[in-house]
């Protein structure tokens, strides 16, 4: 396929995630605009073009809170969009971002996530509820966690695989985020197996210490063109694939032990990027893992475990951030070590992505070389898989 | 890198008046027409029927029903009644309410694949006669456990998803 634009990431900001943020969503946005346009040696009159990605707005009971926060994300003035595709939206806004430069139409793009979570009472969950189906589910006084425990528990039974497995996952990830500068107070440590397993059942086989928490936050990214990106003092990395699909909306009906929709987003991301082998040329990857069980999920819909195996792969380190013949999952802390402003997760997310490429990762810099990685998004009814790959 | 920004506040400063807060609390009521499909498959529960609809082109028997094939984007209109059995496609012992509060006694949703429909083509609902602790519950229900729907009685049932109380495992 042809398109007029190579697409670099030329700088990527976060703000902090916090349970509860002071600041409202446009100043969130405001900061991590800033923070990523500081880290491309740009300015705002240097950007082309905004798009911007934010989950319900029943969050933050702000009708259209794309156009709220767009001064703050630096849109004033400017061709502006908001894309929405659920918990999916963080990664898929660097899609959104990246046609709009592959297209030949601009030269430069800001994208930015935000996500307040905190201001919804008497708890965000309930935002969620409106999700169902109106006729055959809310009736039966549904919440949100409902549909991921029945899913764990497919995957688990279908498999056989041990409670033990899954908070192995959150404890690797809650170590990872302990090195992150935007890890959400409380969220991130060292935790035992044991504690893990000896948290709170909220729904079964869901506990506490298996789900990510309520944050507010803010991410942002800068792209541009081939041509301009040559002109800056940085190498680039480049967006080297994207691939973006949506399973049924009749979840019931699914295979709920694969994510199908899933692989449907890597294959095409993987064809973009003239990936054949996914688990030798991917070096680095971001699963999505506002759950435990859905980071082990999301690396076989990602073809870089069989089915059914990425739990044993995390038994032996394969998925641990300083393996060597393995690939690092999540270094970044993930949602469970870092925490879950939902569209600001998975620029949290594709941010990891950008900076281990870079080599400017810090205490979270995997061991093994990486010259490309990917981060995937999942969101709407369970329903939707969004990934990037970024190579340099 | 320099430190990022953000100023994380604690239960204290919101419940003080250490930071200004301000309310507003939304009146949204909504009245849904039951549509082409619905409105058949919920009168169908009115009667103590499940009922399916079954596309010719890919021959698979669909629930919850709907009037076009979303794989074969055509419309269907051969509906089918389905056994009042099935089994559990996968279940949850469910300890916390919408709201995020605490529930004493668990719920138990679950997808139950119905008895007639094409495999893997299930509904959600509740688990009931199942024990009320979590040990009891997991020891019961496994996937594949067969289950039947316990319905209100004629005169109660009004053409909703909870004409059916729950289903009960069987056998
Ligand atoms: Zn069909």
């Amino acid at each position: 396929m042809g398109y007029k634009n190579r697409v670099a990431v030329v700088g990527a900001g976060l703000t902090r995630f916090m349970r509860r943020a002071l600041e409202t969503p446009k100043e969130l946005a405001f900061e991590a605009a800033s923070a990523a346009l500081e880290d491309a040696g740009l300015t705002i009159a240097d950007i082309d073009c905004v798009v911007s990605v934010s989950a319900p707005d029943a969050f933050d009971g702000v009708h259209m809170k794309g156009e709220y926060f767009a001064d703050g994300a630096g849109a004033w003035g400017k061709p502006y969009m908001r894309t929405y595709v659920g918990g999916g939206s963080g990664v898929f806004s660097l899609i959104s971002g990246w046609y709009h430069i592959a297209s030949g139409h601009f030269d430069t793009c800001l994208v930015v996530a935000e996500e307040k979570m905190s201001a919804a009472l008497p708890h965000p969950q309930g935002c969620f509820n409106a999700i169902y189906d109106q006729f055959t589910e809310r009736p039966l006084g549904v919440n949100l966690l409902w549909i991921f425990a029945l899913e764990m528990n497919r995957y688990m039974q279908t498999y056989g695989i041990p409670m033990e497995t899954f908070a192995r996952v959150a404890q690797k990830n809650k170590r990872n985020g302990m090195d992150h500068p935007s890890a959400q107070p409380g969220i991130a440590g060292d935790f035992t197996i044991q504690s893990i397993l000896d948290s709170e059942v909220m729904v079964w086989p869901v506990h506490r210490q298996m789900v990510s928490p309520i944050s507010d936050g803010a991410g942002a990214m800068v792209l541009t063109s081939e041509s301009f990106a040559r002109r800056l003092s940085k190498p680039p990395v480049w967006i080297e694939g994207v691939g973006w699909n949506l399973d049924t909306s009749y979840w019931t009906d699914r295979d709920l032990c694969y994510p199908t929709y899933v692989e449907k987003a890597a294959r095409m991301a993987y064809e973009m990027a003239g990936v054949t082998n996914p688990r030798r040329d991917i070096h680095v990857a971001e699963p999505y893992d506002p759950f435990a069980y859905k980071e082990l999920h999301h690396l076989e819909g990602l073809l870089l475990a069989d089915r059914g195996q990425a739990p044993r792969l995390a038994e032996e380190g394969f998925w641990d951030r300083d393996t060597e013949t393995g690939i690092p999952a999540s270094p970044s802390g993930g949602l469970l070590g870092v925490g879950n402003p939902i569209a600001a997760s998975g620029v949290m997310k594709l941010a990891e992505i950008y900076w281990q490429l870079q080599g400017q990762a810090g205490a979270r810099q995997v061991r093994r070389e990486v010259r490309r990685g990917l981060a995937q998004g999942w969101g709407d009814l369970m329903q939707v898989g969004t990934v990037v790959i970024l190579g340099k | 890198m320099k430190p990022f920004s953000g100023t994380s506040l604690t239960d204290h400063a919101l419940t003080t008046g250490e930071v200004l807060l301000t309310y507003w609390k939304v009146k949204a009521e909504y009245q849904w027409d039951a549509g082409l499909a619905m409105s058949t498959y919920l009168n169908g529960l009115k009667q103590g029927k499940l009922l399916g609809i079954h596309c010719p082109q890919c021959r698979r028997t669909l629930i919850p029903p709907r009037v076009f094939c979303e794989l074969c984007f055509r419309p269907l209109d051969q509906w089918v009644e389905l056994a009042n059995i099935g089994k559990i496609n996968t279940y949850s012992v469910s300890y916390v309410n919408w709201d995020a509060t605490r529930r004493q006694t668990p719920e138990v949703p679950a997808v139950i694949e119905i008895d007639g429909a094409s495999p893997g083509m299930g509904i959600l609902h509740l688990m009931g006669e199942v024990g009320d602790t979590l040990e009891a519950i997991t020891r019961r229900l496994k996937v594949g456990t067969p289950v039947q729907a316990v319905w209100k009685p004629d005169s109660e049932r009004e053409g909703a998803i909870t004409d059916i109380r729950y289903f009960r495992p069987i056998g």
